[in-house]
């Protein structure tokens, strides 16, 4: 790790509070999505790991490949926004997955069609 | 030129898209770019085909809409991630909720979502089909009326002024 | 202050593989499917961020290409399975 020598005393120190905040932030998320009680709040776990953490790291790893070559080097910004733009169908798609199979077994059909909204995690 | 180039913003960021991918502004990459950042909205037009491409009537709404979403993300993801380390003892009050809808813009629609979902703590989950109401799922909610008022002043009012021209140019008599 | 960032980014890694053993105990224990599909999309999402920590240890931009990798198949691969199961007939 010689080359990392070159790196600007302004640029480490930023490098370091995003990697803290960003490692904590993923770590935070996996935690709630292990301990919260029932899955309609567990989705919500994740999502902080997608945006807030992920985008520290994107950043961080931007932020340290142009320093580090001395040119700009922006390729991130591709994971960036396939991220950005994927995460939102997914926990869509999954919740709506959920809610589709709790409304199947529960023989309650008629919760989508009569917006009578579905309360699940009362009857647990 | 709009035969030739439906969209333009589309065909921009295809060019910067090969361009980051390949990480060089080299000539033969650049001349690759632009045969893909023309090509490819041409084939793609059929797919668009009742509506078309989007046409953005004030980007400078969609910018600061973006920015005050930016905003937003991390305060929610501050206060998301201080629930989870220290739960209230009475548990949380996560509960689906309805908000009325006024936007119909498919692509209106997709970006609202988009917001939404990103934003930690609130999860989209469908629009009802036959009263075109939101349902929306909320991590820790206090008021279910500031939620609607926040949804519908600052998410979609802005998305309806983004789009709002096409709504009349796209629906000839 | 370059020895702090060798240990930020070694503290960035080790907190990414906890975050990814949480996801594998819900994988392993989460009661109904989509627990399961939630988990495995935070395993993928946590592999991504993983590969990037990797290529900032290492001072390799090979890692991107796998970082780019693992997000399209994550994002494929769980649409595919989420999809099964909204429209699958299996109830549990």
């Amino acid at each position: 790790m010689n080359e990392m020598e070159t790196i600007p005393l302004w640029a480490a120190a930023l490098l370091v509070s995003l990697l803290i905040l960003g490692g904590s932030i993923i770590l935070i998320g996996a935690l709630g999505l292990m301990r919260l009680p029932d899955f309609y709040q567990r989705i919500h776990g994740p999502a902080i790991t997608v945006t807030l953490g992920a985008g520290c790291v994107l950043i961080a790893s931007m932020l340290y490949f142009t320093v580090l070559q001395s040119r700009l080097v922006l390729h991130e910004l591709l994971i960036t926004v396939f991220v950005l733009m994927t995460a939102p169908i997914v926990s869509m798609l999954i919740i709506r997955a959920a809610v589709y199979r709790d409304l199947r077994a529960r023989k309650r059909d008629s919760g989508v069609e009569s917006g009578g909204i579905y309360r699940f995690p009362e009857q647990e | 030129m709009k035969r030739w180039l439906p969209s333009s913003l589309l065909s921009g960021m295809l060019f910067v898209l090969w361009l980051l991918l390949n990480q060089s502004l080299d000539p033969a990459h650049l001349l690759l770019g632009t045969v893909l950042a023309v090509v490819a909205p041409l084939l793609a037009r059929t797919l668009m085909q009742p509506i078309g491409y989007p046409r953005l009537a004030k980007p400078i709404i969609l910018i600061r809409l973006l920015g005050m979403a930016l905003v937003e993300i991390v305060h929610s993801a501050i206060t998301v991630s201080r629930l989870i380390l220290f739960p209230k003892p009475d548990g949380m009050n996560s509960q689906f909720i309805k908000i009325p809808l006024d936007l119909r813009n498919p692509y209106g629609l997709a970006l609202l979502s988009c917001l939404i979902n990103s934003t930690p703590g609130t999860v989209w989950v469908e629009i009802l089909p036959n009263r075109h109401e939101l349902v929306l799922h909320v991590f820790d909610l206090h008021s279910e009326q500031w939620w609607v008022d926040t949804i519908k002043t600052r998410y979609e009012k802005p998305i309806i002024d983004i789009f709002h021209e096409e709504v009349h140019k796209e629906n000839p008599p | 202050m370059i020895s702090l960032l060798v240990l930020a980014i070694n503290y960035a890694l080790i907190c990414v593989v906890i975050a990814m053993l949480f996801c594998t105990v819900r994988l392993l224990i989460g009661p109904a499917a989509h627990d399961r599909v939630l988990a495995l999309d935070t395993l993928w999402m946590c592999g991504m961020l993983l590969a990037l920590i990797l290529g900032m240890r290492f001072g390799s931009q090979i890692y991107f290409e796998t970082a780019l990798l693992i997000a399209l198949l994550g994002f494929v691969s769980t649409i595919a399975l989420a999809k099964f199961l909204m429209r699958g007939e299996i109830i549990e």
